[in-house]
């Protein structure tokens, strides 16, 4: 894989809340304003790209037996600086973030980075993979917000649609909003991949739910191919 | 004590940590699919959070505040949690075996769950007491385990319905839990009249 294709299949092909469903949480609960999307999109993408280049410096030291409680502290890490820089430069960014700002680091994506390509990759490859995932996770969560915002606020990024901020639909700001589009999103990808989903091959080892969960959904696509 | 109810029920109705406040949704799309999963996890939720709870508010008011660590918080609980799971599973395990043979498989996955984490962190970003982060946590709990009861029934339904190729597996899931969500938006501004 060249680092072109390795930069944008994060974007597309392996998104990694689309596609791969990794960190729904944070998507479902910011994605209410373009604005808060985009500052958790970046506050993010921040960690995964310190994280990945760290560990993957780091792959040879750290012992394999005890690699995800080091994972975990060096995330815990970033996140404390990023969630320090924020509060101090970003303070209304901060408010909108909330309690989901300090969660980045139970965030899936970034551990599951970690575990499936951060530690077997080099320094560049584990970059640029950081980055071009972190964009389609900034991308997804602009998307759902564009949805939400729009319909439900009547504004983009704050600027007001004349028709729609007449009639707001409240409802997709708030929480069943949030499922429903993030349901619909879901099932339009699936249609125009033909629900060919490559989560087994990424998703499920990286996800620390995949022991129970895995009896669910993912060994099941597995034995249905 | 009526403050203490308040904050139960909220914990459970209004503020549900799955439906309203979407923290642990992997869970709850990865384990609601059998009623019995449901519960083994639900449990295992509502005890880590109890002793999350307990453990790291003594760890945020006597060890970082008094000296000025509190930016430490997000290192310290999430190890201070993990740490903790790692204990209670080693002590179900040599004294309660049948305890651990149910609730052993969730327990390491709880970890990293940002529901445990969510409620340490914001038992201490909303000033509680001890007694009412006691409170809180297992209200939240609660909450999490109605939800996944509620929802593995739900899920339950889809399997026999005929549904649109692009909808099925967590599409469908979602908008279904988007519908279970909308009904306990009902349950706002109830608390705070019953008791007004």
């Amino acid at each position: 894989m060249n680092q072109k294709q390795n930069f944008l299949k994060g974007i597309l092909k392996e998104n990694p809340v689309l596609v791969l469903v990794l960190g729904t949480c944070p998507t479902l609960a910011v994605s209410t304003s373009v604005m808060s999307a985009l500052g958790m999109g970046a506050a993010a993408s921040i960690v995964l790209l310190c994280s990945n280049i760290v560990i993957s410096a780091l792959r040879n030291v750290i012992p394999d037996k005890v690699r995800i409680p080091c994972y975990i502290v060096l995330i815990a890490g970033f996140v404390t600086m990023v969630q320090m820089l924020v509060k101090a430069f970003a303070p209304s960014l901060d408010e909108a973030l909330g309690i989901y700002l300090p969660l980045i680091v139970v965030n899936c994506i970034i551990l599951g980075r970690a575990e499936m390509f951060a530690n077997k990759n080099n320094i560049l490859s584990s970059a640029i993979d950081a980055i071009g995932m972190g964009i389609g996770f900034t991308l997804a969560l602009v998307l759902m917000a564009t949805f939400r915002e729009v319909l439900g606020n009547g504004t983009w990024l704050g600027i007001k649609i004349p028709v729609l901020s007449d009639n707001p639909i409240a409802i997709m700001t708030m929480a069943p909003g949030g499922f429903l589009v993030f349901g619909i999103l879901m099932a339009v990808v699936a249609k125009l991949t033909g629900g060919k989903s490559s989560k087994k091959s990424f998703g499920c080892a990286g996800c620390p739910s995949a022991k129970v969960c895995g009896k669910t959904d993912c060994e099941q696509k597995e034995e249905a191919k | 004590m009526t403050k203490l109810i308040i904050i139960m029920l909220s914990a459970v109705f209004v503020n549900n940590y799955v439906l309203s406040r979407f923290l642990g949704i992997c869970p709850f799309l990865g384990v609601s699919k059998k009623l019995n999963q449901a519960v083994g996890m639900s449990v295992a939720v509502i005890f880590v959070m109890l002793l999350a709870t307990a453990a790291t508010y003594p760890v945020q008011m006597y060890l970082l505040n008094p000296n000025n660590l509190g930016y430490l918080q997000t290192i310290v609980f999430i190890l201070v949690i993990a740490t903790l799971v790692q204990l209670v599973e080693i002590v179900l395990k040599r004294y309660i075996p049948s305890l651990h043979k149910s609730l052993g498989v969730y327990l390491p996955l709880i970890t990293t769950n940002c529901a445990v984490l969510g409620v340490t962190i914001l038992n201490i970003t909303e000033g509680y007491t001890f007694a009412e982060a006691m409170v809180n946590s297992l209200g939240s709990g609660l909450g999490f385990f109605l939800a996944m009861v509620m929802f593995s029934g739900v899920r339950s339904r889809l399997e026999g319905a005929d549904i649109p190729k692009a909808f099925q597996g967590l599409p469908i899931t979602l908008v279904a839990a988007s519908i279970t969500s909308l009904s306990f938006l009902g349950f706002s501004g109830v608390v705070e009249n019953l008791f007004a």
